[in-house]
């Protein structure tokens, strides 16, 4: 079995976020960027499917700007086969990314896609399922727990409930979260043997793709300031408070 | 001139970065409040360090290690340096003298402590040997096929840990009488060895040091290291490499403490704004600012200097006098900036301050260094 693994080139999350002035988006120049989080989650549940003896290959497709290319190599480096790069404007919309992961799926024919939930800089979580949609594939979102019985494959899910556990039967798309497991760091002579790894590079306009953005961005504002908390006397006055000031009860 | 790192650099830096976060920085705590690391925490870290590939990644890999370069090990000993020394040295690397191992000695030193099976320490200094290394009274005597070694030494790094010691003795003298020196690799669980307990050190906590008393031990012939009067010429081949990690890790510790002073100064509020708005304050962050800078490049060029292999002994002299001598200054200034509470063991920054008192002494004084810097200036002058 061959999986697909998405991974995406996000500001590191520990990098504290500013609006550039003119609203047109935030800083990027001089900033820490790293693998989208719960991508990391996807990566590591690909090596230890495989580990287990129950994977062939595992390859990591990223999509953006060049830089998304180190993106791959850390997947390399973490353990996986062979990477894919397709060239994209970083705006990419996730319709966009879930044709192009369409394409790559009908090219590599893999039998399970595995992708973050959703990626930290624009929170869209909506790819994994576009491209459900776009493959007619069974989609399970929020993993935090994958099994693979023969053909058939076993997700626990992080739903507002509590946990779901659906089976379901192979291909599908899964979408990862974060705490589906503890992704590894790349060993020393993973490092040394990841830069021997092909990375395949293509384009959305050689794949015959459009990619434009439907959405227009007017612009970037920063959320506004928390403002300051008060302490209350004792609990009548917070409900009072909670009632007739910030009126949520 | 290339001042950018490669993918491979920054994937180097990542997983060591990783690897401190997730195994080693939350037993700092225990190791300042017990003075002690467990042999079960040794153990345990040891053995992800080796599947990390940290253990042993300066030996060469035809002998199973890592076989980074000098520049990449610098990298990786930087960042293992932001830990507290006790846990950073678990993911140790051997002694890189052990490269002049040969014959017998490879597969029975140098191959077994790169695979962690055994592990080396080193002895130079003695109780009246410091800094005037030559004064060394231990003696190695050549008695048929063995070395028959008598003497202390003392301040040896954790040597109630390792297996073996390479060991510097004086084997003769030359015509002018100067005492000349010898390496030898020595078991330390033979007779004629005793390994007792050191001293209690203001830095490094849970770091050990020992006293070493060799009585009539008697070793092989074999167990010789180079050729016997040529310990000298060894160690300035070998050891001028081990003053950058001294370097580094002092790199990564000021770096450490800004981080800390830093971050102080954007939040502590006093007379109604954030003290990082008071020039006192902001223009010591710009003066800690740069000399980490300067550290960082001076560090970066040696580093890159051994691989080119036109690294001097001056330079390396320079680089680990000014990124220690900065060390203590940054520690300093960042306890200043925090005021009460950089004293405090809550935040590591006491902790980072008593730990830089070490660096400006070990692996040759600050004074050491300055000789060899003006000593360099002036040889060539005649004078």
């Amino acid at each position: 079995m061959k999986i697909l693994v998405t991974v995406k080139r996000v500001i590191d999350y520990n990098v504290q976020i500013r609006v550039k002035s003119d609203q047109s988006g935030v800083e990027t120049d001089n900033v820490k960027m790293s693998m989208n989080p719960p991508d990391e989650n996807a990566v590591e549940e690909a090596l230890r499917i495989k580990e287990a003896g129950k994977a062939d290959e595992i390859i990591i497709l990223s999509i953006g700007e060049e830089k998304s290319q180190e993106t791959i190599r850390t997947a390399l480096a973490m353990g996986a086969d062979r990477g894919i790069y397709v060239k994209a404007s970083n705006d990419t919309e996730p319709l966009g990314v879930a044709k192009i992961i369409e394409k790559i799926v009908d090219k590599e024919k893999p039998q399970l896609i595995l992708m973050g939930k959703q990626a930290i800089d624009d929170d869209s979580n909506q790819t994994g399922q576009m491209v459900s949609a776009k493959l007619n594939w069974t989609q399970a979102t929020f993993a935090s727990k994958i099994e693979i019985d023969g053909d058939n494959i076993k997700v626990t899910r992080e739903i507002d409930e509590g946990l779901e556990t659906i089976k379901m039967p192979l291909p599908i798309v899964a979408t990862c979260d974060l705490r589906l497991n503890e992704p590894r760091y790349a060993s020393l002579p993973n490092i040394m043997k990841a830069k021997k790894k092909p990375i395949e590079s293509l384009s959305a306009e050689e794949l015959g793709i459009d990619i434009t953005p439907r959405l227009k961005q007017l612009k970037v504002i920063e959320p506004p300031k928390r403002s300051k908390g008060i302490m209350v006397a004792d609990v009548a006055e917070l409900v009072q408070k909670l009632k007739n000031e910030a009126k949520v009860i | 001139m290339e001042f950018n790192l490669s993918e491979e650099q920054n994937l180097l830096i990542d997983t060591t970065k990783s690897f401190v976060k997730a195994e080693l920085l939350q037993h700092e705590e225990l190791l300042e409040k017990t003075n002690n690391l467990p042999k079960e925490l040794y153990d345990e870290i040891k053995k992800k360090s080796i599947e990390a590939g940290l253990y042993a990644c300066n030996m060469p890999t035809e002998h199973g290690g890592g076989g980074l370069n000098a520049f990449d090990l610098t990298l990786v000993e930087k960042h293992l340096g932001f830990a507290s020394l006790a846990l950073a040295e678990i993911a140790w690397r051997p002694q890189n003298i052990l490269m002049a191992c040969e014959g017998e000695l490879v597969n029975e030193y140098l191959k077994p402590t790169i695979t962690g099976e055994r592990k080396d320490c080193i002895a130079m200094t003695e109780p009246g040997a410091g800094s005037d290394l030559r004064g060394m009274k231990t003696k190695a005597v050549k008695d048929d096929n063995d070395w028959i070694i008598n003497g202390t030494k003392h301040f040896i790094s954790n040597a109630h840990i390792s297996d073996f010691v390479v060991l510097f003795a004086s084997t003769g003298e030359d015509d002018k009488g100067r005492n000349l020196l010898s390496c030898f690799l020595v078991d330390l669980k033979q007779k004629g060895v005793e390994v007792a307990k050191g001293y209690d050190c203001v830095s490094h906590r849970g770091y050990v040091n020992n006293i070493l008393h060799f009585n009539d031990c008697r070793i092989p012939a074999r167990n010789i290291l180079g050729e016997k009067d040529k310990g000298f010429e060894l160690m300035n081949v070998w050891l001028e490499a081990t003053r950058l990690t001294v370097a580094a890790t002092s790199v990564s510790r000021a770096e450490r403490a800004f981080d800390i002073a830093l971050d102080w100064s954007a939040n502590r509020k006093q007379f109604g704004k954030v003290i990082g708005k008071f020039q006192g304050v902001s223009f010591k962050l710009a003066d800690m600012a740069t000399e980490i800078k300067l550290g960082n490049l001076m560090l970066m060029e040696s580093a890159w200097k051994i691989d080119q292999k036109t690294l001097t002994s001056q330079d390396a002299a320079m680089t680990k006098l000014f990124c220690t001598e900065m060390l203590s200054r940054v520690s300093d200034e960042a306890i200043q900036i925090c005021g009460g509470m950089g004293l405090m063991a809550d935040i590591p920054l006491e902790r980072i301050w008593r730990d830089a008192r070490i660096e400006r002494i070990w692996e040759g004084t600050s004074e050491i260094q300055r000789h060899i810097i003006s000593r360099s200036l002036l040889r060539p002058l005649g004078a």
